[in-house]
């Protein structure tokens, strides 16, 4: 069997003193798709910001492998250009700054950081025409400023159809379906359920379990306290549906 | 219960004493009679405002407060006939339709839906029996908030309205249509309609309120709804009222918002001699958007008033309030919208414009957009404008062949446009274009 | 590793470019203020009795008046008697009569500036007259010019060859009574540029000074009076750069416009003076007065300034809508980092029937810097339909730096339409990862969102000074973040 792409291992971190999380580890493979869910608090944003490189967080304890290498070392914008992803919770707004020059200024410094060449205004547009259909997006949204002026739903498409174009190797999905109503979020499910290939991963951070009636998981991790207290397929999904997290978070409670 | 007596409610005013049919009343749950009490306490503690009140300066509600005051205790006898019904709005589309007759439910001529499970829609009386633990820990505790005397008399007096609870998940795929008719066969009759909205997590819900008349006496109706959403829950709400122009009204929308939760809450007011809309939304969960919007399309002598108040109790909300006015001969609008961001409530993003179109010189136009910001990083913005119609583009219409009449009405249109195509629901939004489409070209008939 | 917020504040750290002293031979006043330095500063400038007479009535009222201390900064007193007004570069022949006779050390000077006046002469086709300290040293393209009648001069040379034109204008739109600056600038102004479009004439070319303050101690009180006949059309920029010195220098103008009826001026301004040091040590204090007079109907005046500079800028380029239909803009970009304080606006004075105006302020606030925007828009009665736009961001880099807005709205005419709009904006820690994570440095993140704010402002610019606008806020903003 051949690495995985994400090692986590044993990984402790807090912000000003505080600890979130504590020592958490969890195994992902290309062409995998894991969700992880969890109560307020447990930890989950804390993740997914100190994958994508938030230097908030003081890292204690622990290690984090990516294809290899060690994520931790590295900056934020090398995190991206070596195909990290991260839909934001709440995207950010940058008013005045045009999408579709933003995006490409993106997409030709990660091209430029792979020793690929950049692509031209012409190419650019051919290529993003081509992914906005991921989300159906219209196309004025590439004349406004980035996410400014957005409504929630478009902002969390907006990510997705970020994520088209940049095609990462790991995506982490923040909490994407928050906020959106049925119908958006089957628009973002479909499209991230398209964008998964068999050399790509998804880790997929949820508050609500009906995104996973959409996007189907081959794994379901249970976060709480920091840590991963349960791991599961679907069906841990439906489950926690049914009985809410007090059933494992107790369990979790004496085990501690 | 009551400590001081303002001077102007005096312990004979028929407003106080009417209450003694609640107290003798059997049916009536001891906890609704204290929440009634509660009601009246407040009334007689704040009693009506009077222009020196910072929040009504603009507003002068001596005319309501000098009707006899004739509440409408049970259903009339005489009501009307379907066929009286058809010339209202939104009929047409509404399967879900809850008539309420001068503030007493008419089953008859209404339509519940089939029932749906996690959905109950009803009628707020019957609720109370159905569901009286769920109501009684959400009914009146929003509409607290604020020391407003209406609200106060509402609580003591209503007899009924709308109840919709969505429980968790559910989506209602129809809007919930009620319809509040004053008969207007009497000066000074009064009802008082009491909504209670309540979507639970993840639910969906579409809610339309219309305020009619049938008459033309000076009637009052004044009316208090509360919205209770849950963590991602989304409520698409449009009052919509178009009273007789002798008619007065007063209506209280209070909410409160949890996380991830979207929230729409349009207002149209076309009709009555005085309107007030008071809106309070709480902003309780982060991640939230509350868009409110409205506009009043105002002549003759009418006023027409949005105040509201908005308060960010968490981060990362969106809050947006648009409000425009067309306002001719003598009359008024009135926009006073504060919005309050908590210390906590950092990322916030709260907008606020108010925009007048002015069509005669005797028109006017009270507007008082406030922030108040506590937290350090947030985005607010907010804007106010008064003005005439814009003579050069009306210019250009005309020399490009359009008559004088069709490039007002076009731009008045834009103007009201800007509001309409806000309203997320395509049926509802289409119909409320062409009802304001086809009043304005009335005005232009009429001038 | 640094922490966002770190990387944030280095960004606001700089160090000043232009800062560098000129070793020339200087000829000067001693330093203090009293109606003998009036009577010599006229004497140098071999003016005639009507302007001494008129400088000596703003110095006798300047003494009658107190220093404004509303606006939104801070500073120690300012001793006048400190300050040396009058500082003229000594060259071999009294006054240099093309650029041949300029001293090459004040030619190297602009080289180093990055305007060498040849380039922009050969290529760019620009007519500059540059203003070093007190004294015009040069004004190019000058016959071109006089082709077409337009007079381009320095105002000592125009009180000379054109002494009815300054006598008819002079003071009309800021006159030595409207404030405490304004008054000190007309006792003792040493120089400025003179501009006049006869009637029906389009300006052939952009017209430029360059103000630069050189000499220690010096203060700089330019006059500058531009006047557009009858359906003449100009467009006029305007920069300015001081060496780093420890103390604070005072620059103290007074600029006045005059369009007649269907004459168009455009006013725009780089203002790069030394902001002093990040703890608040030098700089120069920019308390100027600018009004532009549409006097005639269907006359259009437009301020564009970009304002990097200074330790306390304190100005408000303000338009008069006197003849009907008269339009007004104002668009500024001001910039106030390290322990920079700028308050800064316009003044609309709406009188005229249908006048309208613009305003687009774009106010950023990085280091320590306060940043105000004070306005006011004013519509008389008599002005029927005027109209206003107003918008007013501000953007805030970190977080010890302010922004504030005073806005001042007076309508006196129900007729009129004024609109309001006011955001504020931070670049947050927020903006710059969102960047990060899709792969753009933090260098480019600031660049871009700070660009993409200005965009309003710069794009009013000509073409080469919106480039070397952009350039400019980049320095001011960029500097020892790797």
């Amino acid at each position: 069997m051949s690495k995985p792409l994400l090692e986590i291992k044993n990984l402790h971190a807090g912000v000003e003193g505080r600890k979130i999380l504590n020592g958490l580890s969890l195994e992902m493979n290309a062409g995998e798709v894991h969700a992880i869910m969890g109560p307020n608090g447990s930890g989950k944003s804390t993740l997914a910001s100190i994958l994508a490189g938030r230097e908030d967080y003081e890292i204690t304890d622990g290690q984090v492998i990516y294809q290899g290498e060690d994520l931790l070392e590295m900056a934020p914008e090398e995190r991206a250009h070596k195909g990290v992803f991260l839909a934001f919770q709440y995207p950010i707004e940058i008013p005045g700054v045009n999408s579709t020059y933003f995006l490409k200024a993106a997409l030709n410094e990660k091209r430029k950081a792979n020793g690929q060449p950049e692509l031209d205004a012409m190419e650019f547009l051919t290529l993003v025409k081509e992914k906005m259909k991921v989300v159906e997006l219209p196309e004025d949204f590439l004349k406004r400023p980035v996410n400014a002026g957005f409504s929630g739903g478009e902002k969390k498409r907006n990510e997705i159809f970020q994520m088209a174009v940049l095609e990462p190797t790991l995506a982490i999905l923040d909490e994407t379906d928050s906020g959106l109503d049925i119908d958006a979020l089957r628009i973002v499910a479909e499209g991230v359920n398209r964008l998964k290939t068999a050399n790509n991963a998804q880790l997929v951070i949820t508050h609500y379990q009906r995104l996973l009636n959409y996007i189907v998981p081959d794994q379901v991790h249970v976060l709480s306290n920091g840590r991963i207290i349960k791991t599961g397929g679907k069906e841990l999904a439906l489950e926690l549906e049914e009985k809410g997290y007090d059933w494992i978070t107790k369990g979790d409670a004496v085990a501690a | 219960m009551t400590t001081t007596m303002p001077e102007v409610i005096s312990d004979t005013d028929p407003r106080l004493t009417s209450f003694d049919r609640f107290e003798r009343d059997a049916a009536q749950p001891k906890w609704l009679l204290n929440i009634r009490k509660s009601g009246l306490a407040r009334f007689s503690e704040n009693g009506f405002p009077t222009l020196l009140d910072e929040d009504w300066r603009f507003t002068n509600v001596k005319p309501i407060v000098e009707l006899p005051f004739k509440p409408v205790t049970s259903l009339p006898v005489q009501l009307p006939a379907a066929a009286d019904l058809v010339k209202f709005h939104f009929l047409k589309t509404s399967e879900t339709l809850l008539v309420f007759v001068d503030g007493h439910f008419a089953p008859g001529l209404s339509r519940l839906p089939a029932a749906q499970k996690g959905v109950l829609i009803t009628n707020l009386k019957d609720a109370i029996t159905k569901v009286p633990e769920l109501i009684e820990e959400k009914l009146s505790k929003l509409s607290t908030v604020d020391a407003n005397g209406f609200t106060g008399l509402n609580t003591a007096y209503f007899e009924d309205g709308v109840f919709v609870h969505v429980a968790a998940g559910q989506s209602v795929d129809q809007p919930v249509h009620a319809l509040f008719i004053s008969t207007g066969r009497e000066t000074g009759a009064t009802s008082h309609p009491r909504n209670l909205i309540i979507v639970d997590a993840s639910a969906q819900l579409t809610y339309l309120e219309n305020f009619v008349s049938l008459g033309n006496a000076a009637t009052f109706s004044n009316a208090v709804s509360e919205f209770f959403l849950g963590d991602n829950a989304s409520v698409e709400h449009l009052k919509f009222q178009e009273q007789d122009e002798n008619a007065f009204h007063i209506a209280g929308l209070y909410s409160d918002i949890g996380r991830d939760a979207r929230f729409w809450s349009h207002s149209l007011a076309l009709g009555s001699a005085l309107s007030r809309n008071n809106i309070r939304a709480r902003l309780n969960g982060p991640g939230l958007q509350a868009v409110l919007n409205g506009l009043y399309l105002t002549h003759h002598k009418q006023v027409a008033d949005h105040h509201m108040f908005v308060e960010h109790a968490a981060p990362h909300c969106e809050s947006h309030e648009y409000f425009n006015g067309i306002l001719d001969d003598e009359s008024r609008g009135v926009f006073h919208g504060r919005i309050f961001v908590h210390r906590v409530a950092q990322k916030t993003d709260a907008k606020q414009t108010n925009k007048n179109l002015l069509l005669s010189d005797d028109a006017k136009a009270n507007t008082k957009p406030q922030l108040e910001i506590y937290a350090d990083d947030v985005k607010c913005t907010h804007g106010a404008t008064v003005g005439q119609m814009d003579e050069k583009a009306i210019f250009y219409l005309r020399a490009r062949g359009l008559p004088l009449e069709i490039a007002r009405r076009m731009l008045m249109h834009a103007f009201a446009g800007e509001i309409i195509d806000r309203v997320q629901h395509n049926v509802i939004r289409e119909e409320l274009d062409q009802i304001v489409w086809d009043r304005l070209e009335e005005k232009l008939a009429t001038t | 590793m640094s922490t966002a917020t770190d990387t944030i504040e280095g960004f606001v750290k700089k160090e000043y470019k232009y800062g560098f002293i000129t070793d020339i031979e200087a000829d000067s006043a001693p330093p203090g203020l009293n109606e003998e330095i009036v009577r010599f500063i006229s004497a140098k400038k071999q003016e005639p009795e009507w302007l001494l007479e008129w400088r000596l009535k703003a110095y006798r009222h300047w003494l009658t008046m107190k220093e404004p201390r509303w606006p939104h900064v801070q500073y120690p007193p300012i001793n006048y008697q400190d300050i040396v007004y009058y500082s003229a570069p000594k060259s071999p022949k009294d006054a240099p009569r093309s650029l041949d006779e300029v001293d090459p050390k004040l030619l190297e000077t602009y080289e180093k500036l990055g305007i060498p006046l040849r380039e922009r002469e050969r290529l760019a086709g620009v007519a500059v007259d540059a203003v070093f300290d007190s004294v015009s040293v040069g004004t190019t393209f000058k016959e071109t010019l006089a082709e077409k009648g337009i007079i381009f001069c320095s105002i000592s040379e125009a009180v000379r060859e054109h002494p009815d034109l300054v006598k008819k204008y002079l003071g009309t739109v800021v006159p030595y009574t409207d404030n405490f600056f304004a008054a000190l600038n007309s006792a003792v102004f040493t120089d400025g540029s003179f501009c006049f479009i006869p009637k029906g004439v389009r300006c052939p070319m952009e017209l430029s000074t360059y103000f630069r303050i050189n000499a220690a101690k010096s203060g700089q009180f330019e006059r500058t009076l531009i006047v557009a006949e009858e359906g003449s059309h100009v467009s006029y920029l305007e920069g300015c750069t001081a060496p780093m010195r420890d103390e604070n220098q005072l620059h103290a103008a007074v600029v006045e416009l005059v369009a007649l009826e269907k004459a168009e001026i455009k006013y725009s301004t780089v203002q790069n003076w030394y902001p002093g040091d990040e703890n608040g040590v030098g700089g120069i204090y920019n308390f100027v007065t600018k009004r532009g007079l549409c006097k005639g109907a269907n006359s259009k005046i437009s301020w564009t300034q970009v304002e990097t500079g200074s330790a306390i800028t304190w100005k408000y380029p303000s338009c008069v809508l006197l003849g009907d239909n008269a339009v007004g803009e104002f668009y500024s970009v001001a910039l106030a980092n390290l322990k920079q304080q700028a308050d800064t606006g316009t003044k609309m004075i709406h009188i005229g029937k249908n006048t309208r105006s613009t305003i687009v302020s774009k106010g950023i606030s990085a280091g320590r810097g306060q940043n105000s925007y004070r306005g006011l828009v004013e519509v008389r009665k008599s002005a029927i339909d005027a109209r206003n736009y107003t918008q007013c961001d501000s953007l805030l880099i970190g977080d010890r730096c302010g922004a504030h807005t005073f806005p001042y709205i007076d309508v006196r005419n129900t007729s009129a339409s004024v609109e309001h709009e006011a955001t504020t904006s931070k670049i947050g820690e927020d903006q710059i990862f969102y960047c990060n994570q899709r792969g753009i440095s933090t260098q480019d993140a600031v660049n871009m969102i700070v660009n993409g704010f200005c965009k309003e402002v710069f794009k009013e610019l000509p073409m080469e000074f919106a480039v070397e606008a952009q350039k400019l806020l980049g320095v001011s903003l960029e500097g020892s973040v790797g």
